[in-house]
């Protein structure tokens, strides 16, 4: 194609993390399954075209050897999947099928292996479970390494990379993330993935666009394609027209201003104009984010969720491996305190390893502490865990899920035998860390006041309490309009357990997305919230938001919101006192 | 000669996980021991214990009863230390 007839192509994705960029497009691989070529070969090539696949697994195999050997030790987490890849280049089911089907077939080596890896896709699709459909990405990724050997495009190796680009990928596996010199990155496009894909995660934590999920990127770009990347709203732009050019190039720059002048000022303490000071803690899941959690001012973590350990290696971790990634997290931002909140799993993440009974309402489930009271020794582990580390930082245990006085109960019964445990172990602990329990489901709203006998704070958890208080289920499209932070059942509901709180005289944050949205802020503040946990990048922004309100006011224009019954018109009455300083 | 039934183990699935890919891995570094093919049997399911992905469509979880088979006399060792290992729960759920 000659250069001038290339037109401007915008794909619509998911913004896996915000920020806009420029540049020319790195691809690293392009061969979804789709574009491979079927060609029928003759009898007397059989032999040949055997010896082409065999030729192509070898070397896809050795070069698989080649990264795990250049994988430290501190990378051991990832070993395990890649020992299975290992373990299935020359699976029979595959590499043997594939010789078969060459020559039942007299059919092309690509086609072959497409096919025979299909047939296995389908075979485990059928079983509805969810850990062997999870196995099917690592025999896709497997036929994948094979297949680039195959097509003869050239393997790029992410890690020569040495320019600053754009990278366009399929899928970015844990090798490929492991090997990137992130240095040379501008920007990430997939066609897979999602917001809390690994690669989301680790773009968001570094501060790099982002747009995922575009299915056909990578068949689309070409080479050194000029691409804009824009993470805040999920859209690429593939060599876009000067007056296109142009526009996103004052948006980039107004962005990157907009963040330079939000940084600087970001280590300013978050105090009102009338003096109230505010704590903002970041949310996190993964070690890597501390380096976000220190970048945007974070004065501690409000909220680490525990899950990913669990979900990344596929088998429940021992006490000593959750013990040295905690204390890795708390001694990093030590004297700040780390939140650990303990496994939520079975609502929205359910470990594909636990064959559970199929529910028909996961949400209303045996999920977070419910799960983990009925697994104690799950519980136990988890809980020495974080003692364990607490020796070596500042730590706070987070309960999720609590919907009555007597869960919290057993909770602490189950601490009891942990510090039991770890005291007959001889091992070094501090159990003398707060307890606290997220609230999140409306029971706990309404006996606030009595558990708070039993606890040192409260999190409020508004992502599940909208969800469980309206009776929507976040996911499904048809009854999504419902969901509103400003809706006044909630408001009055963060009312309550404030109010509970203060009578009591415990402590009380909020951790859900409502505390990261700017718009939000004055009604919280009103409500004399000062604590909130929220998406690291989103801290630089409240931060000043705070700077700019007047604690006295907000809680005199909340007194309104609290008689307004619908929830545009609390909107309206946000925008209509607030939206200058919102917009400024 | 052995006879037929020498050349069956009966086992069971005894780890938490079930017989998930890193057994299944183990397993097929063993049977590539063997002379002949051995196979792990569910019922009417077979499966070729020299393939991992094969092992994984037995779907075999916590409690799954299976037998272990040979064609050859000369895989018994193997079929023991295939036994053993099962046995042992693949040496799973010890800590933690």
């Amino acid at each position: 194609m000659v250069e001038s007839e290339k037109t401007e192509t915008v794909l619509k994705g998911i913004g896996g993390s915000p920020g806009i960029c420029i540049g020319k497009a790195y691809i690293v691989d392009r061969e979804g399954v789709d574009l491979i070529k079927r060609y029928p070969i003759s009898l007397e090539r059989v032999p040949a075209e055997i010896n082409r696949f065999k030729n192509a697994v070898k070397v896809a195999k050795d070069g698989h050897s080649a990264v795990i050997e250049s994988l430290g030790t501190d990378l051991s987490d990832q070993l395990g999947i890649l020992e299975t890849h290992l373990a299935l280049f020359k699976d029979k089911m595959l590499y043997g099928k594939t010789i078969e089907t060459i020559k039942t077939d007299m059919i092309n080596a690509e086609w072959a292996l497409k096919k025979v890896s299909h047939e296995i896709k389908s075979m485990f699709m059928k079983f509805n479970d969810e850990y062997l459909k999870s196995r099917v990405m690592d025999i896709m990724q497997v036929s994948e390494q094979v297949m680039r050997h195959l097509v003869g495009a050239q393997d790029i190796k992410i890690a020569d990379i040495n320019k600053r680009v754009i990278l366009v990928a399929h899928d970015l596996s844990p090798a490929d993330t492991s090997q990137i010199q992130l240095e040379h990155i501008k920007g990430f496009v997939t066609d897979r993935g999602g917001k809390d894909s690994h690669t989301g995660i680790i773009a968001k934590s570094l501060a790099i666009p982002a747009v995922m999920g575009l299915d056909n990127a990578t068949q689309l770009v070409e080479n050194d394609d000029i691409l804009i990347v824009d993470g805040s709203s999920g859209i690429l732009i593939i060599n876009p027209e000067e007056d296109t050019l142009f526009s996103y190039e004052e948006r980039r720059a107004a962005y990157e201003a907009q963040q330079a002048s939000l940084a600087r000022d970001s280590h300013l303490p978050a105090v009102t104009l009338d003096g109230v000071r505010f704590t903002l803690m970041a949310n996190m899941e993964m070690v890597e984010e501390v380096v976000s959690v220190r970048d945007n001012d974070a004065k501690g973590v409000g909220l680490f969720r525990t899950e990913f350990l669990y979900l990344y290696l596929k088998r429940f971790p021992s006490e000593d491996e959750l013990f040295e990634k905690y204390k890795e997290v708390v001694e990093l931002l030590t004297p700040m305190p780390v939140t650990f909140r303990t496994l939520d799993i079975n609502g929205d993440k359910v470990l594909p390893y636990m064959k559970t009974i199929e529910e028909e309402n996961p949400a209303l489930g045996l999920r977070a502490v419910r799960f983990c009271l009925q697994r104690p020794e799950i519980f136990i582990t988890q809980i020495k865990a974080v003692f364990r580390a607490a020796a070596f930082g500042k730590a706070k245990l987070l309960i999720p899920m609590i919907s009555c006085v007597e869960e919290i109960i057993q909770v602490r019964e189950v601490i009891e035998k942990a510090v039991q445990e770890l005291k007959g172990e001889n091992k070094i602990f501090n159990r003398d860390i707060p307890l606290g329990i997220m609230i999140e489901v409306p029971s706990a709203v309404i006996i606030a006041e009595d558990l708070a006998d039993y606890v040192d704070f409260f999190s409020i958890g508004t992502n599940d309490l909208i969800q469980y208080s309206m009776a929507i289920d976040r996911r499904n499209r048809q009854v999504a309009h419902l969901y509103h932070p400003m809706c006044p059942a909630l408001i009055r509901m963060v009312k309550m357990v404030v109010d509970a709180a203060g009578k009591k005289n415990i402590d009380v944050a909020m951790c859900g997305e409502m505390a990261g949205d700017p718009f939000n802020l004055p009604v919280l503040m009103g409500l004399g919230l000062t604590e909130l946990s929220m998406n690291p990048m989103s801290i630089p922004r409240i931060n000043q938001m705070v700077r700019r309100l007047n604690a006295h006011d907000t809680e005199e224009f909340t007194k309104n919101v609290l008689n307004i019954g619908r929830a545009v018109d609390i909107v309206a009455m946000v925008r209509e006192n607030y939206g200058d300083i919102l917009d400024k | 000669m052995e006879s037929l039934t020498d050349m069956i183990r009966k086992v069971f699935v005894k780890n938490s996980l079930g017989l998930h890919a890193r057994p299944a891995a183990m397993i097929t570094r063993m049977a590539g021991k063997a002379e002949k093919t051995i196979w792990i049997v569910d019922g009417e399911k077979r499966a070729d214990a020299s393939s991992v992905i094969d092992i994984l469509t037995l779907n075999a979880g916590k409690g799954t009863s299976l037998s272990i088979e040979t064609e050859s006399e000369n895989d018994i060792d193997v079929l023991n230390d295939l036994a053993k290992f099962f046995e042992s729960g693949f040496g799973e759920d010890g800590d933690g």
